[in-house]
């Protein structure tokens, strides 16, 4: 029951994107999230629109799965439209007057854009990173685009080990609260009926054990991790050394062409199509 | 097996303490290891047996009593830091509960795990894993996950996680408790297949006595203190006293006593099955 969730989404494939580095994808998202919020012109969105399918498609994920994760914050969405449209105040005569509910031209279109970027800020990111990266790759990426700030002594080196052993054991607490319920279950414990409270009482039974046996592990992991001679990030190798390849950079430069291109309708389109 | 020493162990003392008593765990303990050898140590829970293995790669110190390995005193208060990693490599441990070991969400990085904290160089640590899993027979699972593979698998990483390291010893603390039969003789053939091939001096530590057999020499430890040490033949004739020791006997040799009692004349040193089918058939020669 429980073993079903998987943990991140990430699709393993063989893909341009899965391929790339970590540490230039994290890059890649936070200038995309730059060029999203700087796109002001519906032109740019277009644009943007594109660029987004074309990733989805790179990446060889199937539409299907990629729109399963709108899903979740379709109300979200719909609520931010629906704000945008009613509240935005026009210069021109209202194109609907009913009582508290007036829409203006300004208001479509900024319900449309703001419809827009959330969207393609989500799937953006998620097709770059969550579904094309695991876990692990991604703390590495992270690990080493934070390694500057290891002379600043920020245990960097730390915070990654602690996230990876916390990702290796996801699985593990999942099967082990899985056998417990089924354990309190055997004695009688109820999970499924009541109200909020008695339920949050009924899993009271299923955290302690949890935590007691999670405490353990900690410990017995601990002690394997010195006999096998761990001593921090001091003087330690990896065996997988991140190499920036052609097209790391090829991707990079594509994006920042694109947040030219998000530049330049912004500031000409106007002129051209002429609204 | 060679007649070298590689573990000296001399009038070891050790005992937990909390703030009301003191516990001894190992009373004036001696034993001395050969290089290559393959040594079981049998004992029932609270006996020190494992406490005696976190001695040995200094994961406790000693109350009294020196510990040599190849010749080196790793008691001595004056080791410094390096020694004591240097140890740690040298004498490898695998655990009990599989899950509680591996480091890392692919089994490949768990393996490079232990070089890499050793600082080899990238592609000696790629060669070593890589050699590391063919050994084992877990080339296969390179990139899969440990949590979707079965608890000899993941023991099976373990050990490989230490082989990466190249040890001389490796010391199995009650390895193969937590797993099946399936499990259990995956280890069992992977331990001998390291002690009798690859020359690795092994410490088996174990409950089950149909694994301690398969050992050079059975230690028993009781209390403590070593109060049997021989060939498994040896140890094994003596049911009684194992019994009084709270330590059972293999199955066929349990099988045989119970003949002998019934005042049937078998052989008191019968160990695995085989020996005992012929002895049975030895008992009505064919007419």
């Amino acid at each position: 029951m429980l073993k079903d969730i998987t943990f991140g989404q990430y699709f393993p494939g063989n893909s341009f994107l899965h391929k790339l580095d970590p540490r230039v994808k994290i890059l890649s998202v936070i200038l995309l999230i730059v060029w999203i919020f700087m796109a002001n012109h519906i032109l740019s969105y277009a644009l943007l629109l594109v660029t987004c399918f074309a990733m989805i498609f790179m990446a060889k994920l199937p539409f299907k799965t990629v729109f399963r994760s709108i899903k979740g914050i379709i109300l979200i969405l719909l609520i931010t439209a629906l704000i945008n449209l009613f509240m935005t105040k026009g210069q021109g005569s209202p194109l609907l007057d009913y009582g508290p509910f007036t829409i203006y031209e300004e208001g479509i279109w900024r319900a449309v854009k703001m419809f827009l970027r959330i969207t393609i800020l989500l799937v953006m990111t998620s097709v770059v990173l969550t579904y094309t990266t695991s876990p692990i790759a991604l703390t590495d990426g992270i690990e080493r685009l934070l390694s500057p700030l290891a002379v600043m002594h920020v245990p960097v080196h730390d915070f990654a080990m602690m996230m990876s052993i916390a990702l290796r054991f996801i699985p593990t607490l999942i099967e082990e609260t899985d056998k417990i319920m089924s354990a309190q279950k055997a004695r009688g414990a109820d999970f499924t009926s009541g109200g909020i409270v008695k339920r949050v009482k009924a899993l009271l039974p299923v955290l302690i054990p949890l935590f007691i046996s999670a405490f353990r592990r900690a410990e017995e992991l601990a002690t394997a991790m010195e006999c096998r001679c761990y001593r921090g990030g001091t003087g330690r190798t990896r065996m997988k050394i991140l190499k920036l390849h052609i097209s790391d950079g090829v991707f990079l430069g594509a994006l920042i062409l694109l947040g030219v291109g998000v530049i330049l309708v912004n500031a000409y389109a106007g002129a051209i199509v002429g609204f | 097996m060679s007649n070298i020493p590689f573990i000296q162990i001399e009038n070891l003392n050790f005992s937990y303490e909390d703030e009301s008593r003191k516990l001894a765990v190992l009373k004036n303990l001696s034993l001395t290891i050969e290089k290559g050898s393959f040594v079981a140590i049998l004992g029932h829970n609270g006996s020190g047996k494992s406490t005696l293995a976190k001695l040995l790669n200094l994961m406790l110190l000693p109350d009294s009593g020196r510990i040599l390995i190849d010749g080196v005193d790793i008691t001595d208060e004056n080791l410094d830091e390096d020694s004591l990693y240097e140890i740690r490599r040298r004498i490898g441990m695998v655990f009990q509960n599989p899950d509680n070991q591996l480091v890392a969400t692919v089994v490949e990085e768990d393996i490079a795990f232990g070089p890499e904290n050793l600082g080899v160089e990238p592609k000696e640590i790629r060669r070593r894993v890589d050699a590391a899993m063919e050994m084992l027979g877990i080339s296969e699972y390179a990139d899969h996950s440990p949590a979707k593979l079965s608890g000899g698998q993941k023991q099976r990483v373990a050990i490989a996680g230490v082989i990466a390291m190249m040890p001389e010893c490796i010391v199995f603390d009650e390895a193969t408790a937590m797993l099946d039969p399936k499990g259990r003789s995956e280890v069992m053939d992977a331990i001998t297949m390291l002690n009798r091939e690859k020359g690795i001096t092994v410490i088996h530590i174990t409950h089950n006595m149909e694994e301690a057999v398969l050992a050079d020499r059975v230690v028993v430890i009781h209390d403590g203190q070593i109060v049997k040490d021989g060939t498994p033949r040896q140890v094994f004739s003596n049911v009684e006293e194992l019994v009084s020791r709270e330590l059972d006997v293999p199955q066929v040799t349990k099988l045989f006593h119970l003949l002998r009692q019934r005042g049937i004349s078998v052989a008191k040193d019968v160990l695995t099955e085989e020996e005992a089918v012929k002895a049975l058939l030895d008992l009505h020669p064919k007419k």
